[in-house]
């Protein structure tokens, strides 16, 4: 999405200030997991006959439809310069919050709340990192225990069951010109997000926060404001996700999610090429680097491969993702 | 050390013909030079002659593309910094690598700290330490921690690091460019007791007068060429300069308009308190650039800082045009007309990844939006004719401001300003560490701004700046105004006295 500004770059005669290495290593980190991904793409289309069917591919996006909400409130966490490990429980208590509350009132009351649940969470999030300014890791993590403790609380432990309610199932499991809502939801969202990140002040405010918090508030930025924004985005998007899911099995329980998710999350944002280290990155790179990660999934169901060896796999992609940025970075300076 | 017989030619280092491209671009092409043994010798150039370049492949940082280096007369080609300390070449680079949390003398013997059986000997560590520091002539203590060294100290940590791991030769980039004229001057006394004593210094710096009086031999850059080695006894700041320009700059500040008696105060302070700063209040006038001198250490910058409300004030009340400031951040001093020009332009100023427009647009945004929408012609429009005013020629607008060089990063965050269009300018430092073009050019920026209305209080650590730019100058110590300058009392020594608080320096203000 901020290729159009880069591209259009005149060669212009040798300016002797132009430091030429930059570029080049530049060119290859936009680039980046675009060529991976599509080299993947192919080579299961050839290799599996059901992998490039319309049933497994839109199987695929609704599968992932909740990550992909929960990663693209992600970036603008880490592109903002902060980390949200409580994006897991977040979506197990607003999953558990919806399906509890379906039990007896309206599915629209319940999804409500859940997501208010999230943007909750979400703003303690914000305050507990910006205001008494603790790093946004160990706060989060923090948190992440409590909102586990809470989702337990809310269920006692049991899982929830909304059989007798399939109201509240529409939300995941409608369709829209033959496609699930879920699937038209997390369009949505990572379209509008994408457009804030990439279009709007906030998103440049966000971009600024991340790449030099200093800067940007001697500019004006209010950087703890869009920081605190940013997280409350997060919490709401990983509730949003929660109740999806909830919906689409008609159950949830406070186990749900937890630290898998949201390493799952984490590894598509820091796979699609969003630095870590904040002021770096782009919503369509986390689109493409969670759906890798779902075609790796996906491969190894179709193929039969040992599943085993998906971790592993995994592990080592995303340490060479990692790495990649380090590198970069490392010629960049 | 063996004594060294006078006016012999000893050589340590000989460059033949040595070059380096980076990309396309040649940083140097065609070096050949003779480094005399014992012997202080300055590269200078502007920024981009390859002056930097060509200390780093003395160091090993650096692999020369052709060429060959010769050390005592025997061919080498390292392959890494260790393999030139290991030859005893050891580079000083500008930026400072100290740990803050470990001890003076442990950050001297970092890596090479005397052990006994897998643990730090802590006593040899000390003994050896004061041997070291004595032979040398520093009166630095070895259990002052990292993080409590001034900068002037941290650079003796650095000398004595590199004495103790036997350098023969210290290539030292910009040793002066972060210090007060005092430490400067124990820093020369330090180099030339080096030389004295058979260590090879070759000084990396853009201070011209620095080097005529400290140099042996200069060597001139100008654009990866070698212009000439000459002895620095034949030179002067002039012929220095206008071989690095490959021109005669003329008179090097622009013409000063005198400020209109009736001139409204766009800046004022009352009884202005923060951490660092106590009980200062002046005036700025439209169109009046009011110099802010002092030691490093002074609250020079704090007191920007605390203008700007950048740092939280304790007391007393800063006014913009008249109109008391209210509101907390720097938000509020920006909304009310006061903008800043950081004194780290890299820590504080840009966001180096991110593209030259975002860099120049970051504090304009609002304007250059609807209902939260970025109008992203109006700001490439905006933008270009900007850094046209400043005269960065850019290749692509979307290229990351890393890529510029230092002085035309500094214009950027000036362009920064410029598109905000403020009533009153703090810059800090404004001209630290860009070449001698690029100082040029942001001294006429800074006097246009002045001419146009703008009230420009300008911080600097280089006297000679602040008495050719500025109508008034300030001079703090200890946090406060120390004395107000004026017309024919505007010397550099007056600066000097009043900085280090002897009493008849100006018109001394009570307290």
């Amino acid at each position: 999405m901020d290729q159009q500004d880069v591209t259009q770059s005149r060669a212009s005669r040798a300016l002797p200030s132009l430091r030429p290495s930059a570029p080049v290593a530049s060119g290859l980190r936009r680039a980046g997991i675009l060529y991976p991904f599509l080299i993947l793409f192919i080579v299961l289309s050839v290799a599996s006959g059901p992998f490039f069917t319309r049933v497994n591919l839109l199987d695929i996006l609704d599968q992932q439809s909740s990550t992909l909400i929960i990663a693209a409130a992600g970036t603008l966490v880490l592109v903002a310069g902060g980390l949200d490990l409580s994006v897991g429980a977040i979506y197990a208590l607003a999953g558990v919050t919806a399906a509890h509350l379906a039990l007896f009132t309206s599915p629209t009351v319940a999804i409500v709340a859940g997501i208010a649940v999230g943007l909750g969470v979400g703003l303690v999030n914000g305050v507990i990192v910006t205001a008494f300014r603790i790093n946004a890791l160990i706060a989060t993590l923090a948190m992440s225990f409590v909102v586990s403790g809470l989702a337990s609380l809310v269920t006692a432990g049991n899982l929830v069951i909304d059989y007798s309610h399939p109201g509240f199932a529409d939300l995941a499991r409608s369709s829209f010109l033959t496609v699930n809502t879920s699937t038209w939801t997390m369009l949505a969202v990572v379209v509008a997000l994408g457009v804030v990140l990439s279009r709007t002040t906030t998103g440049r405010y966000i971009y600024a926060s991340g790449s030099n918090a200093e800067a940007a508030r001697l500019s004006g930025v209010r950087v703890q404001l869009i920081k605190l924004t940013t997280f409350v985005i997060s919490g709401g998007a990983a509730a949003l996700g929660g109740v999806i899911d909830a919906s689409r099995v008609l159950s949830a329980q406070a186990s749900n999610g937890e630290t898998t998710l949201t390493f799952t999350v984490l590894a598509g944002i820091v796979v699609g090429g969003t630095s870590i280290l904040g002021g770096e990155g782009a919503m369509w790179r986390t689109v493409v680097g969670v759906l890798f990660i779902a075609l790796i999934g996906n491969g190894f169901d179709l193929l039969g491969l040992n599943p085993l060896y998906e971790q592993i796999a995994l592990g080592g992609i995303l340490l060479i993702a990692v790495g990649y940025d380090a590198w970069s970075r490392l010629r960049q300076s | 050390m063996p004594s060294r017989p006078q006016h012999a030619r000893d050589p340590h280092v000989e460059l033949v013909d040595i070059g380096k491209s980076f990309g396309g671009v040649r940083a140097l092409d065609g070096i050949s030079l003779t480094i005399e043994k014992g012997s202080i010798h300055a590269l200078v150039g502007e920024n981009g002659a390859g002056k930097s370049t060509l200390g780093k492949i003395l160091a090993g940082v650096i692999a020369p593309d052709r060429g060959q280096l010769l050390i005592g007369g025997e061919p080498v080609a390292f392959r890494s910094p260790r393999e030139a300390i290991v030859r005893g070449i050891v580079l000083i680079a500008q930026e400072l690598s100290i740990a803050p949390a470990l001890s003076v003398a442990e950050n001297v013997f970092l890596g090479t700290e005397p052990r006994r059986a897998g643990f730090v000997a802590r006593r040899a560590l000390r003994r050896r330490y004061d041997e070291l520091a004595a032979a040398a002539g520093f009166e630095l203590s070895g259990d002052l921690p990292g993080r409590a060294l001034r900068t002037a100290d941290q650079q003796k940590v650095e000398i004595l690091r590199a004495l103790c791991r036997d350098a023969r030769l210290i290539v030292m980039d910009e040793p002066t460019a972060a210090l007060p004229r005092p430490d400067a001057d124990r820093l020369y006394q330090v180099i030339r007791r080096l030389a004295a004593g058979g260590t090879t210094i070759v000084l990396v710096s853009h201070f011209l007068r620095e080097v005529a009086e400290l140099a042996d031999e200069v060597t001139i850059l100008r654009d990866g060429h070698l212009v000439r080695t000459a002895p620095a006894a034949n030179e002067t700041e002039d012929t220095m300069l206008s071989s690095m320009l490959g021109r005669s700059l003329g008179t090097a500040f622009p013409a000063r308009r005198p400020v209109p008696a009736q001139a409204p105060i766009v800046l004022q302070a009352r009884g202005l308190s923060a951490p660092g700063v106590h009980d200062v209040s002046l005036d700025v006038r439209a169109g009046e650039i009011v110099g802010l001198a002092g030691l490093v250490g002074s609250g020079r910058t704090e007191l920007a800082r605390a203008l700007c409300r950048a740092q939280r004030v304790t007391s007393g009340t800063v006014s913009v045009a008249g109109a008391p400031l209210t509101g907390q951040g720097p938000s509020a001093a920006l909304r009310a007309g006061l903008a800043m020009i950081p004194e780290s332009r890299k820590e504080q100023g840009l966001m180096l990844g991110r593209p030259i427009a975002e860099n120049v647009s970051l504090a304009s945004l609002t304007r250059l939006s609807d209902l939260g929408l970025v109008r992203r012609r109006a700001e490439r429009q905006a933008v270009a004719t900007v850094l046209g005013q400043v005269g960065v020629r850019v290749p692509a607008q979307g290229a990351p401001v890393s890529t510029l060089s230092g002085g035309n990063q500094q214009k950027a965050l000036f362009a920064r300003i410029l598109l905000r269009g403020p009533r009153v300018l703090v810059a800090d430092e404004p001209t630290r560490g860009v070449d001698v073009g690029a100082k040029r050019a942001i001294y006429e920026l800074l006097t246009s701004l002045a001419a146009d209305g703008l009230g420009v209080l300008l911080i600097s650590s280089d006297a000679e700046e602040i008495l050719g730019l500025a109508h008034r100058v300030l001079v703090m110590r200890a946090g406060r105004i120390a004395a107000e300058l004026r017309g024919e009392a505007m010397t550099e020594a007056a600066i000097l006295t009043a900085a280090f608080g002897a009493p008849d320096a100006g018109t001394e203000r009570g307290a």
